[in-house]
């Protein structure tokens, strides 16, 4: 099944971690905050964007079910 | 406030008014006020004209007829009726219903004047929704108003004392601020939190006050359903359209200033709430237009669009008609800007005030809002900055669709369509010039707007 990134956007404070780990699906805005791709995540990068989601220090990034 | 001028102006509408919805297939207007309008109107007048509310005797029953009515929420989404019972149903046991009442956008009174008028439709429909999903749960949310709750207080004291209520209900205080009665919104503050949005995974119809399955239906919707229940799918989609049957309440602000709280049946030429007959006829002469004119049109409230009013004389109180333009029905505020003003300023105020009432959650919200504002005012004046129009449409690009709530879209879609009705007045500012001959400000904020932290609970 593939999965897709989603955020919490009250969760987000903007560290970025997650751009740095994932920037193929990861972009931030001119704030800080991370614009995610909505492409549904490539098998290549699942386990970076685990890893993204889990590593995230505000607990924001979320991985689902891609729609 | 009072609602002594809030009657409905009934000679504006399209269909003729009758003295009351009889039972079994009356139509016409009005449905929700007394055709008298300014006057509150007790249990017993209530019960004379209605009868007492026709519970069904089970869960689940209603939920067909609201399905073969077509009513949709009249708190501005228009999400149907009877998919957000079943929805509530299906979650789970022990679901908690809320009548909201918040009404914090500063241009609409109708759910005020409807509470205010018929509390009893409201209170109700408030039971009937309650007995339909299984709940003995039962608040109602309304604004920090004595005077309002004062008199809900006395209504549902009447109900008591009469025994009609299956369901106590509890009424659950809104702060005075734009947000207050977005759902999730509620949700908190009826967990005892402040009035702020919550993430919506998981949906409040699913886990929401006390992790229950909460059903939030605007006092309006529980008013329809209130009379649906009584007269029937049939007698409902006698107004309206097959896709948007029925009637709303709308608040219409004409050009000189008036406003009023009128029931139209959806569907209903823009032209006969407000008055655009100068623009209709396409004859000015090519003298400049009198100061009462209306320039454009705000359908939808500060989360809603401006049309022109050339545009607006060929729309109707419809999402059909509005949604291709970018607009929408939302909670039926009509606002006719008369010629005189600058639409540039007036968006510009109104843009400050939403980026105010951002709760301040969300990076993109709470850093492109304020943003927007200050460069939307900069256009508002003379020789603004030639990069400023950009700068907007990429700060707008950044916000939409990236908030825990609809507030950044909303403001948006408000922005990106004064943008485009007022953008030869841009071009004026650019110049150095503005049209407008009055600065007194027309589209109503909140005189004493509350800003702070502790103002949301």
């Amino acid at each position: 099944m593939r999965k897709q990134l989603g955020v919490d956007p009250i969760a987000c404070t903007g560290h970025g971690l997650c751009a740095e780990l994932l920037p193929e699906l990861v972009t931030l805005d001119e704030w800080g905050y991370p614009i995610l791709s909505d492409r549904p995540v490539p098998r290549g990068l699942e386990r970076e964007a685990r890893r993204a989601v889990t590593d995230c220090p505000a607990l924001a990034l979320k991985l689902g079910r891609a729609s | 406030m009072t609602y002594a001028t809030a009657a409905p102006n009934l000679a504006r509408t399209t269909v003729q008014p009758r003295i009351q919805p009889p039972p079994g297939g009356a139509n016409g207007l009005p449905r929700l006020l007394p055709r008298q309008g300014a006057v509150p109107v007790d249990l017993r007048t209530h019960r004379e004209r209605h009868g007492s509310p026709p519970y069904r005797g089970s869960s689940g029953r209603l939920i067909r007829v609201l399905q073969e009515s077509g009513l949709t929420g009249r708190g501005g989404a228009a999400f149907p009726v009877h998919r957000k019972l079943a929805a509530v149903i299906e979650a789970g046991t022990k679901p908690i219903v809320i009548g909201n009442g918040a009404e914090g956008e500063p241009a609409s009174d109708k759910d005020k004047a409807l509470l205010w008028i018929s509390p009893h439709l409201v209170l109700d429909g408030l039971q009937l929704a309650a007995e339909a999903v299984g709940s003995r749960a039962v608040g109602l949310y309304l604004h920090r108003n004595s005077r309002l709750q004062d008199r809900l207080r006395a209504a549902l004291a009447e109900r008591a004392a009469a025994g009609i209520d299956r369901a106590p209900v509890e009424i659950i205080d809104a702060p005075p601020r734009f947000l207050a009665g977005e759902e999730s919104a509620l949700a908190s503050r009826a967990d005892g939190g402040p009035a702020l949005p919550r993430f919506k995974q998981p949906r409040v119809f699913e886990r929401g006050v006390a992790g229950r399955p909460t059903l939030v239906q605007n006092v309006e919707t529980l008013a329809h359903l209130a009379l649906i229940a009584r007269y029937g799918p049939g007698w409902f989609r006698s107004l309206g359209s097959a896709e948007e049957p029925g009637s709303m309440l709308c608040t219409v602000h004409q050009t000189d200033g008036t406003k009023d709280v009128v029931e139209a049946a959806l569907g209903t030429p823009l032209w006969n709430l407000v008055d655009l007959e100068d623009s209709t006829a396409g004859g000015s002469g090519g003298s400049s237009p009198r100061a009462n004119t209306a320039q454009a049109v705000l359908v939808g409230g500060y989360h809603g669009a401006w049309l022109p009013a050339w545009q607006a004389a060929q729309m109707t109180l419809s999402n059909a008609s509005l949604r291709p333009t970018g607009g929408f029905v939302g909670a039926g505020v009509v606002v006719a800007l008369p010629a005189d003003r600058c639409g540039v300023a007036e968006a510009a105020r109104v843009t400050r005030y939403l980026a105010l009432e951002s709760a301040g959650q969300c990076g993109p919200c709470f850093n492109g809002l304020p943003r927007i504002a200050t460069v939307l005012d900069e256009l508002a004046g003379s020789r603004p900055d030639p990069g400023a129009l950009a700068a907007i449409r990429r700060w707008a690009g950044l916000v939409e669709g990236r908030g825990a709530c609809h507030h950044p879209d909303g403001t948006v879609r408000f922005v990106r369509s004064a943008l485009h009705v007022f953008a030869e007045e841009i071009d004026l500012h650019e110049r150095g010039r503005c049209s407008a001959r009055a600065v007194r400000p027309f589209l109503p904020l909140p005189a004493d707007a509350p800003t702070t932290e502790a103002d949301w609970s």
